[in-house]
């Protein structure tokens, strides 16, 4: 289906906070996330990793305290920046992703790809070497089975 | 997660470009830092170094930081390939002059924090002149230049300040007054350039002091507070502008 391939306009700024190492800003539709990245820094002893960074990711919801769906977002976070950082070059460090939610179009796959692209543009202002790159897509399979990239809440319903 | 999608080209073609992490930099065949031949007649390919931002691999170069491919050919020492990026935290490097702040002193070494991971440590036999009997006088909070003497990603960082002859070269404590900030190395390396405009400019304007630290840290002292916040000011803001509009600032400022 043609009018399912195209993604909606997206937007992003990066080094727009003054105090991290590394900030992003990812707009997508009514979804936008605020990244912030400190490090390679200070570790406390029980968080030290002896061969490589330690990455820890936190996520906070536009209103409320972090939820369970917020503590899951952040593991697959965790685990993705952890697939393509090389924490060997730090070792005995530690690396801090904050991301704060801006504005919530209130869907879950939107929000997750949002916050991925953020933390990636969040990595590369902060300088943090790399293997490569990762971004996110939400996608839906439409009635007629085929795949409608970045859905909007109406398609999604 | 999983692998990527990346471009894959001849590490002659980009340099100048902006390249991403993950993009792999094909070496032409035989140029390979392995391949050293040695004696008179034959032509010596030299060895190839690989700069900050990129790391060897079995097909070539894997870029690892996002920014501008540089290349330098030098003579007989091959070329080196690396990677212009930006950022603002610092990462310790051997051979490297930072300023460092003073945090403790634990027995015979000062603990000095020089906006790394890690606190330098600094021995109080590394000044000049300093001997058991003839101990510096360095307090909590003073500012130091010196340079690393070791630094990798294994070990703490290690800093005097005496280079290998035993001299200071400029280095040791740095003097009351004047004024620490902080701005980002890409700024730092612009201003340590030779013949840098910047500075020519600024020292036009008003006399004054100035110590740079690869750590992102510049000291400013000039003869009264005012010239020195307004020097403070014109180098912060000079990241982000253009010559022409730092002339205009300066001819401004010059003019009152």
């Amino acid at each position: 289906e043609a009018e399912g391939c195209c993604l909606r306009p997206f937007s992003c700024e990066q080094g727009l906070l003054s105090r991290p190492d590394g900030s992003a800003a990812f707009v997508q539709g009514d979804t936008s996330v605020l990244a912030g990245l400190y490090g390679p820094a200070e570790v406390r002893g029980s968080r030290e990793l002896p061969d490589r960074a330690a990455l820890e990711v936190l996520l906070r919801p536009k209103v409320g305290l972090p939820g369970v769906g917020d503590r899951s977002r952040e593991q697959l976070l965790r685990q993705t920046c952890d697939a393509v950082l090389l924490g060997g070059l730090h070792p005995r460090t530690g690396i801090t992703l904050v991301l704060q939610v801006l504005s919530d179009a209130g869907s879950a796959p939107q929000l997750l790809s949002c916050c991925l692209n953020a933390a990636c543009l969040g990595l590369l202002d902060a300088g943090l070497p790399l293997c490569s790159l990762f971004c996110g897509v939400s996608c839906a399979l439409g009635p007629q089975g085929g795949i409608i990239l970045d859905p909007t809440s109406r398609q999604e319903q | 997660g999983g692998g990527g999608w990346s471009v894959s080209a001849l590490a002659e073609s980009c340099v100048g470009q902006a390249v991403l992490p993950g993009d792999l930099l094909l070496l032409p065949a035989g140029e390979d830092s392995e391949q050293l031949r040695l004696g008179g007649g034959a032509a010596v390919r030299g060895r190839l170094l690989c700069g900050p931002g990129l790391r060897r691999c079995p097909a070539g170069l894997l870029v690892t930081k996002c920014g501008l491919l540089r290349h330098r050919a030098a003579g007989s020492a091959g070329g080196a390939y690396w990677v212009d990026s930006q950022q603002r935290r610092y990462v310790p490097v051997k051979g490297d002059h930072v300023i460092g702040i003073v945090t403790a002193k634990a027995g015979d070494v000062f603990r000095v924090d020089v906006g790394g991971s890690e606190q330098a440590a600094l021995s109080y036999l590394a000044f000049e002149g300093a001997t058991k009997r003839n101990r510096p006088n360095v307090q909590v909070g003073d500012l130091i230049y010196g340079q690393f003497l070791v630094a990798n990603k294994d070990m703490e960082p290690e800093m005097v300040c005496i280079d290998s002859s035993g001299r200071s070269s400029g280095m040791g404590i740095i003097g009351q007054d004047g004024f620490l900030f902080k701005v980002s190395l890409g700024l730092i390396r612009k201003l340590l350039a030779p013949k840098c405009e910047i500075i020519q400019e600024l020292s036009q304007l008003y006399p004054f002091e100035l110590v740079l630290g690869m750590n992102g840290r510049i000291w400013v002292k000039a003869k009264t507070v005012q010239q020195t916040l307004i020097i403070v000011n014109i180098l912060e803001a000079c990241e982000y502008m253009t010559p022409e509009q730092r002339k205009q600032a300066l001819a401004k400022l010059s003019g009152n």
